[in-house]
């Protein structure tokens, strides 16, 4: 059995709106592109593990099979909500330190077009005579009557909920988006590469408050893929293959412990402590070791919360953390230097294999103009509701 | 006075409507959703019971966007380990939600169907509102 895992090739497409390409195209664009960088052919991959949302239920990893070729192993199609691509990632491991294969493909990919925010609402007809329906025996239409359980909403209320205990205000919201816009106009794979004022931030439509049109990702396309390999396989990999792999420290996936209501409003906040806490004892490493961070932004106010949660700022401190300039990208723990969701994108199923790609690129020293200098350690974590945290410690090689 | 129906079962129309949540015989945690069981211990045995009407914002956004329109949205904790999520009536600015915020239930008639019948919803206000 392998004892250490590493990725040994990893490829993105750039995120965007690809109308005129479907759902495969964007997945074989990753897929090859990582083949090639690991020097490998889909012939020598043992097994595919492939992440998508939307279109889940037609068996996508054999369509992706079908269009690059059919070798015969093993294929998982993963849904895990917008932690869909981490748990991809974390079959094709599983897998490994299992003794089933040596090499492990996972991919992530999805399609939204612009298909407005994530969870939107559409209206529907009333009904005309009152029946109590489902679990709740409700009769009329319950999101805007009893509260907000759209993702905007959600992670409003959770950025509003430190916010009332920690004294968090609006600004160090929006300080997150002006960051992380500001870090994606480096980076030629971002959906978005456009710079934002604090000013223009706070004074844009908002969306649900705190949350401002550029404190919310976009919906959009993309693809990212990875490939994992054993300790065994690696020591007779090509040199230069074994010079570029990266170590899989940690991956540790967790969903939603009981907390009294946490089935009214997500807690977004237990499980991913829970995470973090399990990948720093497995890899070894602390907070205060980390290089760079990709977390899961999909609203500004969920990168705040997670500070706290990863423990990269004091408890309680994310607002100072923010103020501090610590997160941004010449500042003590870079996080999201990618552009993160809210700029880079968010395809869901891509989302997590995406986090993943960007630290290996800096560990490898390959990120061009966006890297961060020296980078051995990076985490990469993503969460999806309701709830599914995936965390990645990822360290160059020794 | 026309027939009238809660918006959601757990509403308890009358002279006092309060709201009630099913309590876990063994851990008493609360659920306002039929149950298969109980999500911290496991239980299987729930007791109806009626909860506070007073309680405090735990959580808050104003929804400006994806709405007919705009409404303030909260978590409600009732204590007991009882949150709720509902409307805030009389509150449009959100900076206007602090701390320890108290708030307390209300009932409005917020639709009628084809027979006549009115659905009974609840939202929270300010305590002193």
């Amino acid at each position: 059995m392998s004892n250490n895992v590493w990725v040994i090739g990893t490829s993105m497409t750039r995120f965007g709106r690809f109308g005129e390409k479907d759902l495969m195209d964007l997945a074989v664009e990753a897929t090859s592109g990582a083949l090639k960088d690991a020097d490998l052919d889909l012939g020598q991959i043992g097994l595919l593990a492939l992440g998508n949302v939307y279109e889940t239920n037609s068996h996508h990893g054999q369509r992706l099979q079908n269009q690059m070729g059919q070798t015969g192993i093993p294929v998982y199609n993963v849904v895990n909500a917008c932690a869909t691509g981490a748990t991809a990632v974390r079959v094709a491991m599983m897998s490994i330190l299992a003794g089933e294969t040596d090499l492990g493909l996972a991919v992530g990919v999805e399609q939204m077009g612009k298909m407005g925010l994530i969870g939107g609402s559409k209206r529907r007809d009333e009904k005309k005579v009152y029946t109590p329906k489902g679990r709740y025996g409700s009769v009329v239409k319950t999101e805007g009557t009893f509260g907000t359980n759209l993702m905007p909403g959600v992670f409003a209320q959770a950025g509003t909920e430190y916010a009332l205990q920690h004294g968090v205000t609006q600004t160090q919201f929006a300080k997150v988006a002006h960051k992380n816009h500001l870090h994606s106009t480096l980076n030629p794979l971002a959906q978005y590469q456009k710079e934002f004022s604090l000013e223009e931030i706070l004074a844009a439509e908002v969306i649900a408050w705190p949350n401002t049109l550029p404190m919310c990702c976009p919906t959009g396309d993309g693809a990212a893929a990875v490939i994992l390999c054993s300790d065994a396989k690696l020591a007779t990999l090509d040199p230069d293959v074994r010079r570029r792999a990266v170590k899989v420290s940690a991956s540790v996936l967790t969903s939603d412990p009981y907390v009294d209501g946490g089935q009214v409003q997500a807690d977004i906040n237990t499980l991913t402590r829970n995470a973090a806490a399990q990948a720093y004892e497995k890899a070894g490493v602390g907070p205060a070791d980390l290089d760079l961070v990709e977390l899961h932004d999909c609203f500004a106010t969920a990168e705040l919360l997670h500070y706290d949660n990863l423990g990269l700022c004091e408890p309680g401190g994310a607002g100072e953390f923010i103020d501090s300039g610590a997160p941004y990208r010449d500042g003590r723990i870079p996080v999201n230097v990618s552009g993160g969701l809210l700029s880079k994108g968010h395809p869901l199923g891509a989302t997590g294999v995406a986090n993943i790609y960007e630290i290996v690129t800096h560990l490898r020293g390959e990120a061009g103009a966006r890297q961060i200098e020296g980078a051995k350690v990076g985490l990469a974590h993503v969460i999806g509701l309701a709830s599914a945290c995936g965390v990645h410690i990822l360290e160059k090689r020794a | 006075m026309p027939a009238q129906i809660p918006a959601v079962d757990y509403l308890v129309l009358g002279n006092e409507p309060h709201l009630q949540v099913w309590r876990c015989d063994d851990c008493s945690a609360a659920y306002f959703d039929r149950r298969n069981g109980c999500a911290r211990c496991f239980g299987t045995a729930f007791t109806r019971q009626p909860v506070a009407s007073e309680g405090v914002v735990r959580a808050f956004t104003r929804v400006e966007r994806g709405a007919k329109e705009p409404f303030t949205s909260v978590v409600v904790d009732l204590g007991e380990g009882v949150h709720v999520k509902a409307n805030l009536r009389g509150v449009d600015d959100p900076n206007l939600i602090t701390p320890d915020f108290k708030v307390r239930m209300f009932t409005y008639v917020v639709g009628t169907d084809d027979e006549g019948t009115e659905a009974v919803a609840f939202a929270f206000e300010p305590v002193g509102s």
